[in-house]
Parts: structure tokens; C-alpha cells; sequence
């Protein structure tokens, strides 16, 4: 393996934003043929050093060499060009256009006429052969899956002739099974040659794919391994630097059921389907953990009971009683504490500060207001208790809440919500991009409401996350609802058959 | 080329880029005026004084800044909330339509009942006029700024349609102009002896109340978020399309008021030419005072002034009077860039 | 049935096509601009800035197309103002093109006002005379209405032409829907952001110029003040109405201008008599929201319509 030749080096690559260093001299190498793993935790700056590596950031010093040449800095078409391909966390693909146009976009000369559409087609689907990756070239983007729009991913850096494939994150959006479908392009990608640099923080994966392993642990390179010689005791350890503990989970009774859902349909939202007749009960002291590739009634579900739908059939019943008007107002007057999706979209409003953004569901309610007229004294002293018992760490209240962090903006959100005591806790994907410190902490927070009896419901695309902290969990799947699992009785894999949409009862399906 | 945010701004940015901007925009209109064969000092020079050079003057720049208060306020209220309002033309004609209508002897009242009655008339029919894009905006997604932009156009024929049937002055031999107002509806004087009517109290009036609704009621609270962040409002639970009505009502109200106070103030009767673009010139009186209520009085005394002075500075060196358009048409923009780069660093990599 | 009769005739249809004229370009201009996610509300004064500056050019003795070039250019220049501060600096869109409109116009006035301070009615130019296509005009009553116009209408015609092929059929076309669509999809393939939508909204604001100089170099011969008169803002209507294909806007435009040249027949007929004229006038702005209207929940709008595209930030 040593023997093969080096394609990609990275020297001693720093960036520095602000006073915060995001990657600290980091140098490795990757060798023809081979998968290096970049592991590490959100925030380690696995995402800044690619984007260096691809150009679409310069570097403070340090430089990236591929196949020998120096890469001219901060100009992603020439790492292109030298044959580095990226598949982004965050597709970039235009919705309006076909897989054919998304894949030639930018291959050939802007001021040339006509893109020889027929060749291009019989190219693509040559590869669409070698690779095994199956898309219709004339399809809309706007149509497909997200599989499938990984695959057009892949093909656009295949297309280009790229010799090393940058994955990032690929396989958050998929199910298990179309995680081996992706290893299995891989491999056939090693075998002719190329080599991939795979980002990934699962460290099963890791150990399955990869011939190497560079962990970054606060922008700094800690740790470069072969992964034959390592376990994912040891992985977890060198990425998060300290000996991690999953949470304690104690049982304790299940009461009363809080919410519940009585063969609710909503209706689809664009591409992204809508509940089936979903039967759903969620009870005092219990955390229900909802299972699911993203895209699969996540949101539907999280808006309904978050008070953005009604059910089109069906009832939703909150605390015993039938919810007949149905508003985000009515659900937070319900008890029901709200943690979105995505904080920085609506979970917060960017420039508002901390009291304004503290009050934002609770500002027309005594006695953050009297008759339409605001009560900012109260807001603030309101403000300052959650920035203390839930350690927000910020200048102070009238901080504008985008120049928070990601941890310190959740922390936010949960004293919101969690400190008017709700009934009901609905967690969105609650520690997407944070660190360690962080994640553990929305852990806890959300056991301790589960332990004082409040209902959880847990959204997650991290079936690890689900499987730790859930006494019950459910699988989505186009916006079908599994049966409740109790903890323990189903083991990841056979999590994974349900999420890849097998097992469900089809006639109660179709029966919505 | 990249943006990046700026945590704390210091305070030679926060001064310093507006400053460069207001500078520059003086540069650039000294080369227009003596490209135009006069000397920029003089232009300038005459300019100020024109404006405010002279008791005269100053009660012009005065009269002339009281409509610009009310189209900015209606603006900057609509702006806030991400309402864009570019029709604020057509809802100043209404309300004074509305004030011919009520103003020439359609009611027999006394001054005390009679000038409320038309201003919240005028009001009410300037909300009406930007509800009906507002609506179409929350029930059809169909852009506001084309639809109030194009309203204006409706507006200002369907006044010269009045004008020449209905509402003409038989006594006015022809000329499209409505008759006189009853003197019951005029607006009084602020002091006796000068010319300045309480229009001008009423715009002063409407900037500390609009502020107080912005900063202190959970309307205005509701405002800023839908501003600033519509689908945060949403989830959080803000009546989204509702806050939209109820801001497009209180702008609607504030340019209808401009026209009333044009009519029932200054002129007395209405014409096509009531307003030369009052309702676009809030546009640049708005962001200028970067939506601020109280800073929109001092954005409009100084557009006004411009104006006014423009016009005497044409009369006594011939520069033509469309000098002070570029003028405010180049703050605006090099305002709006200012502001972006004391909260922004440009990063060249 | 006298509706009728105007609507058969030849000459209603040539009127129909000349009013149309202006729009396809201005039009046209507005979709490319939207097309790579810029929306260009400059489009009413730079209309003024292209009618002043071709007339003018033609006025001090250059020829027709130098003024049409004259007109392009100068169009183009506020179409990089607009561009720089909308693109890389991601200024708001409805401000800078608003703002833009007004220094278009008050500039042009000024300029007007400069070079003819003393004039009462405004000078004629010799201007784009129809142009008869041998034997395409002789058909019947399509062959006036089409085929005998100037020179100005056969390149906005052809101009439609051209712009479909080039966005849809050329690597240029496809990276100009991709950055309207999804910046981050062309960023990712190596092409420039910025450079596009600049280039875009500099050619599209070329096109807006263009429509105005046809006004005067092709309809009214001279230069006067208000004589775009609303036409950018309608030709705005007009791109969403086309759903943001070149075809389908230029079939708008027909409509639109037959709409137009109608109401002024129909205003000449007893009918016209007992209608206030302002009326007829009303209409087409009238139509152009009632357009909005109807085509809103059909419309594909651009997904990065007025999505300033941050390098760097996700």
C-alpha cells in the first residue's frame, strides 16, 4: 500500500477566522488507490481544510499539491481541473435542470455553441455503467431522491475525469442499505484507480471502508492511523479526546399518554411527503425516538405537532383533548416546548438580540406584554435567568444572537422552551452541528424532562443518537409510521430494513 | 470577493462609511454642476442657502418636508416589515381625493369635528388602496412592488378622470382642478403670520407615535420579526399574513396623510401636479434615515431642503433642477453600501 | 362588431407589433437578469437612459445603429452599477434598482435639459423607416402586420430567437440558469458567481436600453419627458407572465401591445364617446396585475430570484 504513489499532499495548512483557528498545520498525504477517513467531530474543521483543498477558501499558509503540481490557491476550478472531485454535505445541484445539464455545467467553455448533448448522454451512461450508479441522465433534479441525487453528485466529479473523490458526510442522507450500495460504487472506484478521501464522524463506517485514518480534533491534526490496527474504542477516543459515555438511561414508569395521533394524514409539502395515517402515542416520562432517512415525513410530523398543519384526517390529540383550532400559538399555550429543525432559519432571528429572540413565543402573553404593550424590564430579567441556568455563554443579553455559536444558540432555545415546564418536548434534530460539549448537554436536558414526566418526542437522523437515548422507537418512512420498538428489542440493522421503507403494513397504508 | 460579518463595529466604521458616502456624493454632484458650466462652490454654496438661508426659505423647507415625513414614515413602517410599499404615490392622491371629497362642503361641521373626520378618512382610503396588493401578496404570492408601482399609475388617472368629471371646479374654466376646500377643513396655522400649517405638527406627531408603536408595542415587536425573519415569526407563532395587514394599513394611513395635509394644509384644492413624486422621494427619505421614525424627520428636512434649494440654485445660475434627483438618487445608493460595510468586512480571497 | 372589424385589420395588428416592440427588448432583458437571479427594478430608468441616449447619438448626427449601440452601452453601464452593488456586495435588490431608476431618469433629464435647455416641442429625428421583406409582406393582412416594420422589430424578434437558443442550448445558457437556480451548483463546478450575474444583469440592462431607444428611434422620432410612462414596470409583469421563457413572454408582449392598440381604437369608436379615456388607459395596468394575478401559482420562479450567493457561507 506505502508503495503507491502520493496523488494529494497537504502541508502544513492553517486558516485562522477571527480569533477562532480552524485548522492548525495540518499535513497528511493520500496515496493512489487508497481511502483515507477524515474523522472527526462537527466543528474539528474537517469542512474548512476541504474547502481549502478546494479552493473555495485560501489558506493562511501552508499549500496543497496534486499528482506533484502546487494548486494555485482559493481558485476551485483549477483543482478541478487537476482531477479533484467533491460531493458536498449540502448537494449543489439546480432543481430546474436535468441530470445531463447539472452534470456538463461548467465542462466546457462558456462562449461555445451547443453542449453535444448526445455525446455527453453516452458518456454518462458509460459511467452510469462502470459505477453502478443508476440515474436517468434526462430526469429533473427536482424529481429524484436523495440517493439518487448523491449519485448525479459522484457522476458530476466521475465526469470531469476526477482522479481523487471528496466525500463529505455522504452517508448522513442515506438508509443503511444505500450506504452499501455507495461503498460498493467505492470500491469500484479503487479498483480503477482512484483514491477518496471519505469525511465522515460514524465510526462503523469508518472502520468498514477505510485504509487510513486521520482524526482532527480542534482544527488540529491529533491522531493518523491505519485503520487495521485501530477499534472504535479507540477512534471515539482520539476524536473526542476524552473517554465517552453514552448517557444513563434509568426506566422508570410510563404515565399517562400526552399526545397522540389517531390515524393522522397531512398533506405532502413539494417532494417531501406528508404523514399516511399515522397512529402515534406519546406518554408522560417517555422518550420516543423517530427513526428515519430525512425527507420522510420528519417534517410533517414535527410541524403538525409544532402547530404549522392541521391534519388533513384524522385528530391530534393533545393532553386527552381533541385539538380542533390548531396554531404554533395554540402549541406552546399547550405545554408543548418546540426545538426545530434549524435554529438559524427558525429557530432564531439572526438580528434580534437575546431577550428579543428569548421572548419570540411567549411576547403576547402576560407578563412579557399587557394589552399590546411590550414589557421589556420583564423580558430581560427573563433573559438573564436563562443565559444563567442554562449557561449561554454571551456578552450579555442585548448580544445580536448571530454571533453566538451554534451551542450557545441551542442552549438558548432550550431555556425558552424548557423554562415554562411544558408537558411536552418536541426535539428536532436538537444537536445537528454541535460539539461534544454541547450535544451532551441537550442529552441531558432532554433526559431530565423525560424524567420529571414530561413526553419527548426525538427527531433524529443519527440512529445511534435515536437507539441511546429512546425507550420507544418508531421508523419513518415516506411518511408511513413503523410500529413502537421497545429499547432494545431491534438492533441497528433491522432499524435500517424499516428505514429503507420494508415491513410496513401495506394495507394501512392504503388505506389513508 | 467575500463578506464577512463584523461583531462589534468600531466606531470610525460606523461614522466614517456613511461619511465617505455623503462626501462622495457632494464630489460627484460638483462635477455634474460644473460640467454643466457653473462653479460647484456656488452651486452648493446656493443650494444651503436657498434652503435654509432665509426665514422664507426655512418655512418653504419646512412645508416642503412635511409630505416627505409622512411618505417616509409610511415607507420606513412598510420597509420594517419587508413590506414593500413602492406605491406610497397613489395612497397620497387617495387620501387627498378623499379630502376634496369630504373638504368642499359635503359636510357642515365645525373645524373641531371636521379635520379629524377627513384625516381618518383619508387614512382609512389610503390603507384600503395597499391592502388590495397586500392581499394579493398573502393569498397569491404576487410580488407588492410590481402591483403598488402599477396602482400608481391606475391612481393617478383614475384622479385626472375625477378631475375632469366629477370633482372639477366648474369655476375653473377647463383646468383639471377640484374647487376650493370649506375653510372649516383647512388646517390652521401653527403661528399666526407664518406659512406653516399644522400638517407639519401632524407629520412631527405621527413620527414620535410610530416610533413608540416600533420600540414599545408587541405590534411593532411582531413588525421587526416578520421583517427580519419570516419564517422564525412563523414558527414562533406570529400571525404572519395578519401583522402584514395591519402594517400595510398603518403605511396606507401614513402617505393618505400626506395627501391630506397637501390639500387641506399648503395648496387647498387638488391637481394632477399635488405631489411631484412625493410618495417615491419617501422611498430615499426612508432609507436614508435607515428606517428609524424619528430619524426620518431629519432624512426628510434634509431632502426637502435639497429641493427647495435646488430650485433657487436653478433660478440663479441655470444648472437645471434635476441636479438635486442625482443628488439623492447617489446618497441613497452609496448609503445603502455604507451601511452594508460598517457591518461587513470585504475579504479579498 | 365594429371590435371586430378593428380586430381583422392589418393595420391594428402592425400597430399591435410596433407597440410590442419596445417591450420584447426591455422584456427580454428583465428575464435574463431574473433568469441568473437578479431582479432588475432599474429597468424604468434605464428604458429613458436608452431612449435619450439613441436619440441623442442620432440628434448630433451618428447613424441609426450607432445609435442603437450608443443606447446598448450606456445601458450596460448602469447595468454594471446595479450589478456590482447587487452582486458581490448583495445589496438589496428592490433598493439599488429602485435607486438606480431615479439616477437613470433625474441623469438623463439633467443631460436633456443641458444640451437643449430652450425647446418647447422636441426635435425630430429621421428614424428607422419599415422595411418591406419582399415578397413575406405581400401576404395578406399578416404580411403588414409582420412583415412591413422597421428594421428595430425584426431584431426583437429575432433577439427572441437568439436568447432561447443561447439558454438552452449553450454552456452559457446553462451556467446562466444555474447561478438564478442554485449558485452553490455552478460555484461548485468552477464557474464565477459573480461574474455571471454581473454579466447577465450588464447585457439584460443592455436589451432594457435598447426597448427604450426604440421609443424613440423607431415610434415617436423624439425625446420627451415620461414617455416610458410605466412600460419597465410592465414589462416586469411580463417575465412572470412568460413564466420566464423567452417564448411564452414574447406571446405576452403580443397580447399585451394588441391589448393596447386596441383600447386606442375602440376609444375612437362611439363606444370610445361615452367612456372617460383615462379608463382606457387604466387598462393596461390593469391587465399587467390582473396577469400577475392568474399566472402567480403556475409561475416557476428562479429559486435564487433575489438570493444574494455569499462565497464561503452555507
Amino acid at each position: 500500500m506505502n508503495k503507491a504513489r502520493v496523488v494529494l499532499r497537504l502541508d502544513n495548512i492553517t486558516k485562522a477566522f477571527g480569533s477562532l483557528v480552524a485548522n492548525d498545520a495540518i499535513s497528511f498525504q493520500l496515496r493512489e488507490g487508497e481511502v483515507i477517513a477524515l474523522l472527526g467531530e462537527n466543528g474539528a474543521g474537517k469542512t474548512t481544510l476541504m474547502n481549502i483543498l478546494f479552493g473555495h477558501y485560501t489558506a493562511d499558509s501552508g499549500e496543497v499539491e496534486v499528482f506533484g503540481d502546487r494548486l494555485p490557491a482559493g481558485n476551485p476550478r483549477a483543482t478541478l481541473s487537476a482531477g479533484v472531485g467533491m460531493v458536498h454535505q449540502h448537494f449543489t445541484l439546480a432543481d430546474n435542470m436535468t441530470v445531463l445539464e447539472n452534470i456538463v455545467l461548467g465542462t466546457l467553455p462558456l462562449w461555445k455553441l451547443g453542449f453535444g448533448r448526445a455525446k455527453a448522454k453516452s458518456r454518462i451512461l458509460q459511467l452510469v455503467d462502470d459505477y453502478g450508479l443508476n440515474v436517468d441522465p434526462d430526469a429533473r433534479v427536482g424529481d429524484l431522491s436523495v440517493g439518487e441525487r448523491q449519485r448525479v453528485e459522484i457522476l458530476k466529479a466521475l465526469y470531469r475525469n476526477a482522479r481523487i473523490l471528496i466525500l463529505d458526510e455522504p452517508t448522513a442522507v442515506l438508509t443503511p442499505q444505500e450506504t452499501d450500495d455507495l461503498f460498493a460504487t467505492m470500491r469500484k472506484a479503487l479498483a480503477l484507480g482512484l483514491s477518496v478521501i471519505f469525511i465522515s464522524h460514524k465510526l462503523h463506517e469508518v472502520t468498514a471502508i477505510s485504509d487510513r485514518v486521520v482524526v482532527l480534533r480542534h482544527g488540529k491534526l491529533v491522531a493518523e492511523a491505519i485503520t487495521k490496527e485501530t477499534d472504535r474504542h479507540m477512534l471515539a477516543e482520539m476524536m473526542v479526546g476524552e473517554e465517552v459515555t453514552p448517557p444513563k438511561v434509568q426506566t422508570q414508569l410510563v404515565g399517562e399518554a400526552l399526545l397522540e395521533l389517531k390515524s393522522v394524514t397531512t398533506p405532502d409539502q413539494g417532494s417531501a411527503p406528508g404523514l399516511k395515517a399515522v397512529e402515534l402515542q406519546v406518554c408522560s416520562g417517555q422518550i420516543i425516538g423517530l427513526a428515519g432517512v430525512s425527507g420522510n415525513g420528519q417534517s410533517a410530523l414535527a410541524d403538525l405537532v409544532g402547530g404549522l398543519i392541521r391534519p388533513a384526517q384524522g385528530t391530534l390529540m393533545i393532553n386527552g383533548s381533541d385539538t380542533t383550532t390548531w396554531s404554533p400559538r395554540a402549541a406552546v399555550r399547550s405545554g408543548i416546548a418546540r426545538i426545530p429543525e434549524d435554529r438559524h432559519k427558525t429557530g432564531t432571528i439572526s438580528d434580534f438580540d437575546l431577550t428579543e429572540n428569548a421572548i419570540l413565543e411567549l411576547y403576547a402573553q402576560s407578563p412579557y406584554s399587557r394589552k399590546g404593550w411590550m414589557k421589556w424590564g420583564v423580558a430581560r430579567a427573563f433573559t438573564a435567568k436563562i443565559i444563567q441556568t442554562y449557561d449561554v455563554r454571551c456578552p450579555g443579553p442585548e448580544t445580536r444572537i448571530r454571533l453566538l455559536s451554534g451551542g450557545n444558540m441551542q442552549k438558548l432555545i432550550l431555556g425558552r422552551v424548557l423554562e415554562t415546564e411544558p408537558v411536552i418536548v418536541l426535539a428536532n434534530q436538537p444537536v445537528r452541528g454541535l460539539d461534544i460539549g454541547a450535544l451532551t448537554y441537550v442529552h441531558e436536558q432532554l433526559l431530565a424532562a423525560r424524567n420529571r414526566g414530561a413526553a419527548v418526542i426525538l427527531i433524529s437522523e443519527d440512529l445511534d443518537e435515536i437507539v441511546a437515548l429512546s425507550d420507544v422507537i418508531h421508523v419513518i418512512s415516506e411518511g408511513r409510521l413503523s410500529p413502537g420498538f421497545e429499547r432494545g428489542s431491534k438492533t441497528t440493522a433491522e432499524l435500517g430494513v424499516w428505514m429503507a421503507g420494508h415491513g410496513f403494513d401495506e394495507s394501512s397504508a392504503h388505506a389513508a | 470577493m467575500r463578506l464577512e460579518p463584523i461583531a462589534n463595529p468600531t466606531t470610525q466604521r460606523t461614522v466614517g462609511f456613511p461619511a465617505i458616502a455623503l462626501i462622495s456624493t457632494v464630489i460627484l454632484t460638483s462635477l455634474l454642476a460644473m460640467i454643466a458650466g457653473a462653479s460647484p462652490f456656488s452651486v452648493l454654496g446656493l443650494i444651503l442657502k436657498g434652503a435654509f438661508g432665509s426665514k422664507f426659505a426655512a418655512l418653504e423647507t419646512l412645508n416642503r418636508a412635511t409630505p416627505l415625513i409622512f411618505t417616509g414614515l409610511a415607507v420606513a413602517v412598510a420597509f420594517r416589515a419587508k413590506l414593500w410599499n413602492i406605491g406610497a404615490e397613489a395612497q397620497l392622491y387617495v387620501g387627498a381625493v378623499v379630502t376634496v371629497v369630504l373638504g368642499t362642503g359635503a359636510l357642515h361641521w365645525n373645524s373641531a369635528a371636521l379635520i379629524p373626520a377627513i384625516a381618518l378618512a383619508a387614512m382609512l382610503a389610503g390603507a384600503l388602496v395597499l391592502l388590495l396588493p397586500t392581499f394579493l401578496k398573502t393569498r397569491f404570492g404576487v410580488d407588492e412592488v410590481v402591483t403598488t408601482l402599477l396602482l400608481n399609475f391606475v391612481v393617478l388617472l383614475w384622479v385626472s378622470m375625477l378631475l375632469e368629471g366629477p370633482l372639477k371646479d366648474p369655476l375653473a374654466m377647463g383646468w383639471p382642478k377640484s374647487a376650493k376646500l370649506v375653510s372649516e377643513a383647512r388646517l390652521p396655522r401653527i403661528v399666526d403670520g407664518l406659512r406653516l400649517h399644522w400638517g407639519f405638527g401632524l407629520a412631527l406627531i405621527s413620527a414620535g407615535m410610530i416610533w413608540m408603536i416600533q420600540t414599545r408595542t408587541t405590534l411593532g415587536y411582531e413588525m421587526r420579526a416578520v421583517g427580519q425573519n419570516k419564517e422564525a415569526a412563523r414558527f414562533a407563532g406570529i400571525p404572519v399574513n395578519i401583522v402584514l395587514i395591519k402594517t400595510a394599513l398603518l403605511s396606507g394611513g401614513l402617505a393618505a396623510l400626506a395627501g391630506f395635509s397637501e390639500v387641506a394644509g399648503l395648496k387647498g384644492s387638488l391637481t394632477l401636479d399635488l405631489s411631484p413624486g412625493f410618495g417615491y422621494t419617501g422611498i430615499i427619505v426612508a432609507m436614508l434615515a435607515l428606517l428609524n421614525p424619528l430619524a426620518v424627520v431629519v432624512a426628510a428636512l434634509f431632502v426637502a431642503g435639497i429641493f427647495v434649494g435646488a430650485d433657487s440654485m436653478s433660478r440663479a445660475v441655470g444648472v437645471p433642477t434635476y441636479l438635486a434627483d442625482i443628488m439623492l438618487a447617489t446618497a441613497l445608493l452609496m448609503m445603502v453600501l455604507a451601511i452594508m460595510l460598517t457591518r461587513f468586512r470585504v475579504r479579498w480571497d | 362588431m365594429e371590435i371586430l372589424d378593428i380586430l381583422l385589420s392589418a393595420s391594428f395588428w402592425a400597430a399591435a407589433i410596433r407597440i410590442a416592440s419596445p417591450l420584447i427588448f426591455a422584456a427580454l432583458g428583465e428575464l435574463i437578469c431574473e433568469r441568473a437571479g437578479v431582479l432588475n427594478l432599474g429597468i424604468e430608468g434605464i428604458m429613458v437612459v436608452g431612449a435619450f441616449a439613441g436619440w441623442m447619438t442620432v440628434f448630433v448626427g451618428g447613424g441609426l445603429w450607432m445609435g442603437v449601440g450608443v443606447a446598448m452601452g450606456a445601458g450596460m453601464l448602469f447595468g454594471l452599477l446595479h450589478g456590482t452593488l447587487t452582486v458581490p456586495f448583495g445589496l438589496s435588490q428592490h433598493v439599488v434598482g429602485l435607486g438606480i431608476t431615479l439616477l437613470a431618469t433625474s441623469l438623463t433629464y439633467f443631460c436633456y435639459r443641458l444640451a437643449l435647455p430652450e425647446v418647447t416641442s422636441p426635435p425630430k429625428i429621421e428614424a428607422f423607416q419599415p422595411l418591406a421583406i419582399p415578397i413575406l409582406s405581400d401576404i395578406p393582412v399578416l404580411g403588414e402586420a409582420l412583415f412591413n416594420q422597421t428594421s428595430l422589430t425584426y431584431l426583437a424578434f429575432a433577439l427572441v430567437v437568439v436568447v432561447s437558443l443561447v439558454l438552452y442550448r449553450t454552456p452559457l445558457g446553462l451556467a446562466l440558469r444555474a447561478v438564478g437556480e442554485n449558485p452553490s451548483a455552478a460555484a461548485a463546478q468552477g464557474l464565477s458567481v459573480s461574474a455571471i450575474r454581473i454579466g447577465a444583469v450588464m447585457v439584460g440592462s443592455g436589451f432594457m436600453a435598447v426597448g427604450g431607444a426604440f421609443l424613440t428611434m423607431s415610434a415617436f422620432n423624439s425625446f420627451f419627458f415620461e414617455m416610458v410612462n410605466g412600460r419597465g414596470w410592465i414589462c416586469i409583469a411580463l417575465v412572470v407572465f412568460g413564466s420566464w421563457k423567452p417564448g411564452k413572454t414574447l406571446i405576452g408582449a403580443i397580447l399585451f401591445a394588441a391589448f393596447d392598440a386596441l383600447q386606442i381604437r375602440v376609444q375612437q369608436t362611439p363606444i370610445g364617446a361615452d367612456v372617460p379615456y383615462q379608463i382606457f388607459l387604466m387598462m393596461p395596468y390593469l391587465l399587467s396585475i390582473l396577469a400577475l394575478v392568474i399566472m402567480s401559482r403556475r409561475a416557476e420562479v428562479p429559486a435564487a430570484l433575489m438570493v444574494p450567493f455569499n462565497k464561503g457561507e452555507r
